[in-house]
């Protein structure tokens, strides 16, 4: 199954984000997210005192790791790795019991008002027709590169090689397949 | 790796795909499915138009399915959006399924200004106002009314203004916001840059913003190329007070004092001169005054410039250095809200003198040149009634002034309803769109100005705090829902976008064009406007032109033909001024008795204890016309106070218990206006001697059922202004305020 070979990946340049939120916006209703909900978000960080500062933007989400703690603290199997390592999670066997969101560093997940827990998803739906996530569609600083890492040709996969880059709370030990361009 | 017992039910999953696909459940986990959830809102209809949720104009296709805009995406045609948009753009939804929208037409009840309304029907609410503005007209003459318009539908009431006889049509948009960076590229170029600014960021080698925070500011083809240029190695200088996002990108940083901008800006062509970075030869061919310059920049060293702005001298020299570097490529962004001090033409002059010293005005990376798409004007009948209004415009005081306005002025028709300020007094008001009420300083100056009038009716979509003075409110459908004109701005690549109704308006709202006919027709103008419909009005005009209007539809946009932009592609530069040379020195300047150079002058400072109050933009939102908008105001609900973290320890008032992140605070300025209560943002992020409001919130109007109360109104707080001698503007960044704890009385 060639699709087994897939691993998907985003690549979000630091440089270029501006911290718009159109990413967000785009998500929600791209996926109509209830409110309250986001499976996307902007993180500024700043360090330093004035006037010696720096910052870092970062448009986060679902690290869709390869090391998969939520998957793992899952009891009824509704989290899941799906197409390309994308961590979903199927409603229909999700109890909504949290298990998962206690289990991410990241806080990626959130209740859904239907009882499910609710996630980035990669936009699996756009991509299987090959179509990049809305998030990356919208971006406007083209801030967000998403593709096959284990396509060595693919423009993430070239990003990673060219750019300096970095993973949220790498010493969690999950792998994220997000990756940070500094 | 070893198969867990997911992965084996995943197996057992496979197995019972058929189960899953065909839409059963099996009610036992490990036999259904996961199937890839799609959330379905791709449209059954994909409508291209432009967005009006800011006044850039990107073309936006909007998704729709069973009757219902589900999102919206850039259309990639478009040059503006380039198939990308910004937050704004993509939470259009979020204004058209806003539950405060105005529904039917409202008749006040009350006193003016309560915001006691009747529901009425259309017919009621526009014959009300057209006897209401026959009456004024027949007593004060068709003069007597005004228009404040701002968006694509005021067109329609433009061309009322036109058929009714008066010149009084303003918008905040210039007097309060780009007027005095217009008047000083006029002065300098001989043009105004206009909206959207014919920019090459995405070439420039070095871009420099003053005060500018492009990135928090959402153009969105500016941030576009922004991204663009920072992809590509350019350098940022940045002078801000505050640590702008823009500056958190930026070689150089500046964090100037506020209002002494002027004297870095003299200080940067001193070390240009001096040491010869300047591009003398295009200097010598394009521009005029270049020696009248040299000798008013002589003594205006970085040291001489660091005492005043707090900038060290290595500093202004190593940043001048670098901009004068990357030149011609080198762009000193103009800004567009440029009203801060009321020596902001003085300031925008230097800016564009800077622009002239670098060589970047007609130059790759810097000024291009910009066209129109050609387009024909509905063809008009000759001999249309008019009203005999002959009077010029109302929006100077009677002693005159403010010379090189080059539009009118909204804060002088608001004075000229004061009677006997202006040569005669108006006394109606129709108001399209803009909120006055956060649009305008000195708020209440302007609450006793309205009860001067005899009739104000507003036109809005949602209930903002204007259309609470007003007397009548007609509620205008969303750009989603309705027909406009062609949008055909000058811009590097001429373009034609076409504006049409994604779904039918809600509730009893109408869009711009039927309320304006509708109205001239009950004053006996309807021959102003013979069309059936914008869409026929649309149609015609295309016609006329030789275009399209299927393609145009299909598209959403037609692009003109490319043209030479600047001197590397064939353009030689020229400047629109009476000699065709850039005026360094502007003879014009100094004829109407002001500075032909521009020089600094201190700013009046506060009191000890007070902070400079500045205001700027959050991407999320525009002005006050998004904070209702629960999409995108889920991640920004509700503006902060920032406020240095080092400064708020020695806050007065606060020694026993210090003022922890995020706390309510109140502002209380100058003149004793308080704020709402706001939450404090401590931060190192801005200078110890300002705060900073992100502007628009701090809503007064109850009907906003969201935004009503959260965070501050930075306009509210701006009792005291600056008026521009040169062109009239009012600058904003004159007000000083204390903070209070909220909750604890004064």
């Amino acid at each position: 199954m060639s699709s087994a070979a897939k691993r998907y990946a985003m690549a979000v340049d630091t440089r270029r984000c501006v911290g718009c939120n159109a990413c967000v916006i785009g998500c929600k209703t791209e996926n109509a997210l209830p409110e309250g909900g986001f499976r996307d978000w902007i993180v500024q960080e700043v360090w330093g005192t004035f006037p010696d500062l720096a910052m870092q933007i970062r448009s986060e989400r679902c690290n869709h790791c390869s090391e998969t703690p939520c998957v793992a603290a899952c009891p009824t199997g509704a989290s899941h790795v799906a197409d390309g390592g994308a961590v979903l999670v199927n409603p229909a066997k999700c109890t909504g019991c949290k298990a998962c969101m206690a289990a991410c560093p990241y806080g990626a997940r959130y209740v859904h008002p239907g009882g499910h827990v609710d996630k980035c998803t990669f936009c699996l739906h756009r991509v299987a027709r090959g179509d990049d996530p809305a998030c990356v569609e919208i971006c406007p600083t083209r801030s967000l590169t998403f593709g096959d890492t284990n396509d060595p040709d693919s423009a993430v996969a070239r990003l990673l090689r060219a750019r300096r880059h970095e993973v949220v709370r790498p010493e969690a030990g999950t792998e994220p397949n997000v990756f940070f361009l500094v | 790796m070893a198969i867990g017992r997911r992965r084996f039910i995943q197996i057992g999953a496979a197995g019972a795909g058929a189960v899953a696909a065909s839409g059963l459940a099996t009610r036992f986990w490990g036999l259904d499915g996961d199937p890839v959830p799609d959330p379905r809102t791709d449209g059954d209809k994909v409508v291209a138009t432009y967005c009006e949720l800011c006044f850039w104009g990107c073309g936006v296709l909007a998704h729709v399915k069973g009757g219902r805009v589900t999102k919206l995406t850039g259309n990639p045609h478009h040059p503006l959006s380039n198939g990308l948009l910004c937050p704004r753009g993509a939470g259009a939804t979020g204004l058209l399924y806003d539950p405060d929208r105005l529904k039917r037409p409202l008749l006040r009840r009350g006193k003016r200004g309560e915001d006691v309304f009747e529901e009425v029907s259309w017919d009621a609410a526009l014959n009300e106002t057209a006897a209401r503005l026959e009456d004024v007209a027949a007593r004060h003459g068709p003069e007597a009314v005004a228009l404040f318009t701002h968006g694509s539908g005021g067109a329609w009431f433009k061309q009322f203004m036109k058929a009714w006889g008066s010149p009084n049509v303003g918008a905040p948009s210039y007097a309060q916001c780009r007027g005095p960076r217009e008047a000083a590229f006029t002065v300098t170029y001989g043009t105004p840059l206009g909206s959207p600014e014919p920019l090459d960021l995405a070439n420039a080698r070095c871009i420099t913003l003053i005060g500018s925070h492009l990135g928090e500011n959402m153009h969105n083809t500016q941030v576009q190329e922004l991204a663009e240029a920072i992809g590509k190695g350019a350098g940022l200088v940045v002078v801000d007070p505050r640590f702008s996002v823009a500056a958190s990108k930026a070689k150089y940083w500046l964090p100037v004092k506020p209002g002494t901008d002027i004297a870095l800006l003299l200080a940067w062509m001193n070390v240009l001169v001096e040491e010869r970075l300047y591009d003398a030869e295009y200097v010598a061919r394009h521009t005029a005054g270049f020696d009248e310059l040299k000798a008013h920049v002589a003594d205006k060293t970085p040291e001489w410039a660091w005492a005043i702005t707090g900038l060290r001298p290595e500093l202004i020299r190593a940043s001048a250095r670098f901009i004068g570097g990357a030149r011609p490529a080198s762009l000193v962004h103009p800004g567009r809200h440029t009203v801060w001090y009321g020596d902001d033409t003085q300031r925008e002059r230097a800016m564009a003198i800077l622009a002239a010293l670098l060589g970047s005005w007609g130059r790759r990376g810097g000024y291009l040149a910009q066209a129109r798409f050609p387009l024909a004007p509905y063809p008009l009948p000759d001999g249309l009634p008019h009203h005999p209004g002959e009077r010029a415009k109302a929006d100077l005081p009677r002693s005159g002034g403010y010379p090189l306005a080059t539009e009118v002025l909204a804060n002088g028709l608001c004075d000229a309803t004061q009677p006997g300020h202006a040569l005669y007094d108006l006394k109606a008001w129709i108001v399209y769109g803009c909120n006055l009420v956060q649009a305008m300083p000195a708020r209440q100056e302007l609450v006793e100005k309205m009860q001067h009038l005899d009739f104000l009716v507003a036109v809005d979509v949602l209930p903002s705090e204007i259309c609470g003075w007003a007397d009548v409110v007609l509620p205008e459908a969303t750009y989603l829902e309705r027909d406009d004109d062609l949008s055909a701005p000058a811009y590097k690549r001429p373009f034609v976008a076409i504006r049409q109704p994604a779904v039918a308006p809600m509730y009893d709202s109408r869009p711009g064009w039927w309320i304006a006919k509708e109205l001239a027709t009950r004053v006996g103008l309807a021959a102003w406007f013979p069309w059936k419909d914008a869409q026929a009005y649309v149609a015609t005009r295309l016609a006329a032109s030789g275009l399209s209007h299927e393609a145009l539809a299909e598209k959403g946009v037609l692009l003109g033909k490319v043209e030479p932009t600047c001197e590397e592609e064939g353009l030689p530069v020229s400047a629109a001024t009476d000699d065709g040379k850039i005026q360094l020195f502007s003879k014009e300047l100094a004829a109407l008795g002001f500075e032909p150079l521009p020089s600094y002058h201190p700013q009046e400072e506060g009191a000890a204890g007070t902070f400079r109050l500045l205001s700027g933009r959050a991407p999320l939102h525009t002005f006050g016309r998004t904070v209702n908008n629960r999409l995108l105001a889920e991640p920004y609900p509700e503006n902060e106070v920032w406020l240095n973290a080092d400064a708020a320890r020695s806050l007065p008032g606060f020694e026993l218990r210090p003022l922890e992140q995020g706390e309510k605070v109140v502002l209380v300025n100058q003149d004793g206006v308080r704020s709402t209560p706001v939450r404090a943002k401590l931060t190192q992020r801005i200078r110890g001697d300002c705060v900073y409001l992100v502007h628009g919130f701090g809503q007064t109007a109850r009907k906003l059922s969201y935004a009503y109360g959260r965070g501050a109104s930075d306009s509210a707080l701006t009792s005291r202004y600056k008026v521009d001698p040169i062109m009239g503007g009012t600058g904003m960044n004159v007000n000083f305020v204390r903070v209070e704890r909220a909750g604890e009385a004064a």
